[in-house]
């Protein structure tokens, strides 16, 4: 891990308006690795009944995570990515009032296309994720192209 | 008894909808309003700068696009049976605007969005369609477009687990 790779990944974070807006956070960076998290907000609840943060802001964390995770692969330097697709699996629910954490991971390069998987947790609960993702992101621009 | 002006029936339609989009704070965080022709509901994202992903481009997050379309699907699935407690009598338009009122959503199992262009900074529209709505479960498709209804920027399928009681 180089250490102007989480420089890097929290300008990219902070420039995003919506990661802004979410307060998504830079926990840890690495090759292709990228943890983050986002504060229990009352504005993002999906459920009033049960305070349950809401999918769609779930869903930006996981998207936020997975685009950091591609940025961050060594083979990706200076290519430019969208995302393809994501299919977010919801497993239980968020315990509201506390912090979702988000860990991708960039598990393989092509010269056109990086896959992404994801998993999500509440704060101090790491070993029953709330939610688990896998993305695929366009990978236009790499310097190094592997056929 | 005589039947209802249909003129009474639309506007509580319409406040039942709107009562429903206050409930959920996630679509007034991403400024998420419902509309409706009869039936048929079309969800509006109201475009703001904070919903922007990539300022180079400038593209709408990915993210939001996703959660936008989740948003469509739930409220799909959750108007339907609503509306019919409302015209059952089971609950009022005043009730459900309390906070202390149940309001049992579905619940999202697996949601899969694909991004067929980018979202470019402006408003954005979706429709849900259910495919298939058993007792327990749904499966529900939505197509989001922005200037041009037979260019979709988004599409996505997902599954849901619907409320058991109410």
């Amino acid at each position: 891990m180089t250490p102007q790779i989480p420089q890097a990944l929290r300008a990219f974070t902070e420039a995003l308006p919506q990661a802004r807006a979410l307060g998504l956070q830079l926990e840890e960076a690495g090759a292709g690795r990228v943890v983050l998290s986002m504060p229990w907000a009352e504005e993002l609840v999906g459920d009033p009944e049960t305070g349950v943060i809401h999918g769609g802001a779930v869903s930006t964390l996981m998207d936020t995570c997975c685009a950091g995770a591609v940025v961050c692969h060594p083979d990706m330097a200076e290519a430019v990515t969208a995302t393809l697709d994501l299919r977010i699996d919801y497993m239980r629910p968020a315990a509201p009032g506390k912090r979702i954490l988000a860990r991708a991971e960039c598990y393989h390069v092509t010269r056109t296309v990086a896959f992404v998987r994801a998993q999500a947790w509440t704060e101090g609960d790491a070993d029953r994720p709330v939610a688990m993702a896998t993305a695929a992101f366009t990978a236009l621009g790499r310097r190094e192209a592997a056929p | 008894m005589t039947p209802e002006p249909m003129q009474v029936v639309k506007q509580r339609r319409d406040a039942a909808l709107k009562a429903l989009e206050a409930r959920i704070p996630y679509l007034r965080f991403i400024g998420v309003t419902m509309e409706r022709r009869g039936d048929e509901l079309t969800a509006l994202l109201n475009y703001k700068d904070t919903l922007i992903g990539n300022p180079m481009l400038p593209a709408l997050h990915g993210g939001v696009i996703s959660g936008f379309l989740e948003c469509a699907a739930l409220i799909e699935l959750a108007w339907g049976p609503l509306w019919q407690r409302i015209e059952s009598g089971a609950v009022t338009v005043e009730e459900l605007r309390d906070p202390a009122t149940r309001l049992a959503m579905p619940r999202t199992i697996d949601f899969t969005t694909d991004f067929l262009r980018a979202g470019l900074p402006r408003d954005a529209y979706a429709r849900a369609r259910v495919n298939r709505s058993g007792r327990r479960y749904a499966s529900v498709h939505v197509e989001a477009w922005q200037d041009n209804r037979a260019r979709l920027f988004a599409q996505a399928t997902g599954h849901f687990l619907m409320p058991q009681d109410g």
